[in-house]
């Protein structure tokens, strides 16, 4: 039975979580236009896409020199692990028809870990939505902020934009190496895409390192 | 070229969203299933900082530079669990440094 104060402390905590990540848009709106997408296009990602890795991803192929279809796959291929957040949230949430369409678009990290693991399908939908909606609201007007700012520097090596690109990834990647097997799959990963850099044009080292997922997951036991 | 990445990537994550909510869980039975799905994150991003640091600007060759330094940075950051924003502008701050030595 959720009482209205379990209510409020699903709130607060989400919107706690939502506030601290709304506000990375500054870093995405700063490194799209280092990348080379206009403002326009750096926005629309935000909107759209809004999932921040693959945003970041497709970002970061394009800057380096990739082609506009490794960076969508690199993007898509990022995307699907929301598909399994979608496997876990559908039935906490419960939606058919238009509300599904709508949590859709907010299925997110930060959604799904403040829902995931509450005691009843309202406090679920609680987090779910006030951390979803939090973000989606803060990310794109600090996507437009950091775009707008990125577009007034000149060159945006001098300020160690592309620095801050792996950084970024970095940070991303950090909280998943919690088991041995990721840690294990994520250093053959980097070994691979380096290797790669010599070989293949900009853009697939990064889907070539996607293989290591695949042999490291058949092959684990 | 541009626009139309943006909008496929774009339009094509969100239907990756929507499969999950509206998709039957069965799929996900098969360990092997989860478990790749589960290491595919962290393989692409770790090939992503490999890359973005590591790549020469020129292509087709590695490099260190400017860029290793500051990712040497974030990773200090990350283990004195600074924020996000502290961990990719702090990072971008010292390799910006560097440049002006």
């Amino acid at each position: 039975m959720t009482t209205q104060h379990d209510q409020r402390a699903v709130v607060r905590d989400s919107l706690g979580v939502a506030i601290a990540t709304g506000t990375y848009g500054l870093s995405f709106g700063a490194v799209g236009v280092a990348s080379g997408l206009d403002v326009a296009q750096t926005c629309v990602l935000s909107l759209l896409m809004f999932t921040g890795a693959s945003q970041f991803a497709l970002a970061g192929v394009l800057g380096a020199g990739g082609s506009a279809v490794s960076g969508a796959l690199t993007a898509l291929l990022l995307g699907t692990r929301n598909t399994l957040y979608g496997l876990r949230m559908a039935p906490l949430l419960g939606y058919r028809g238009w509300r599904r369409v709508a949590a859709a678009h907010v299925l997110i990290d930060e959604s799904t870990a403040m829902a995931v693991n509450r005691p009843d399908r309202e406090q679920a939908r609680t987090g779910f939505w006030t951390t979803g909606l939090t973000i989606f609201v803060l990310w794109n007007l600090t996507t437009l902020v950091g775009a707008v700012a990125g577009e007034q520097i000149g060159d945006p090596r001098d300020l160690g934009l592309d620095a801050a690109v792996g950084a970024a990834f970095l940070a991303l990647l950090w909280p998943r190496l919690s088991t041995p097997l990721a840690r294990v799959t994520a250093l053959l990963a980097a070994l691979v895409a380096a290797g790669a850099v010599t070989l293949t044009p900009a853009g697939v080292p990064v889907l070539v390192a996607a293989g290591v997922a695949v042999l490291v997951g058949a092959l684990a036991r | 070229m541009t626009w139309w990445a943006v909008l496929a990537a774009g339009i094509g994550c969100y239907l990756l969203k929507l499969a999950g909510l509206s998709v039957p869980p069965r799929v996900l039975e098969r360990p092997v299933v989860a478990r790749i799905a589960d290491l595919i994150p962290a393989a692409l991003l770790a090939a992503l900082v490999t890359v973005q640091v590591l790549a020469a600007p020129e292509g087709r060759a590695l490099a260190l530079d400017a860029r290793a330094a500051a990712l040497g940075v974030a990773v200090l950051l990350l283990l004195a669990r600074a924020p996000f924003l502290v961990v990719v502008f702090g990072s971008a701050a010292v390799a910006a440094l560097l440049r002006l030595l």
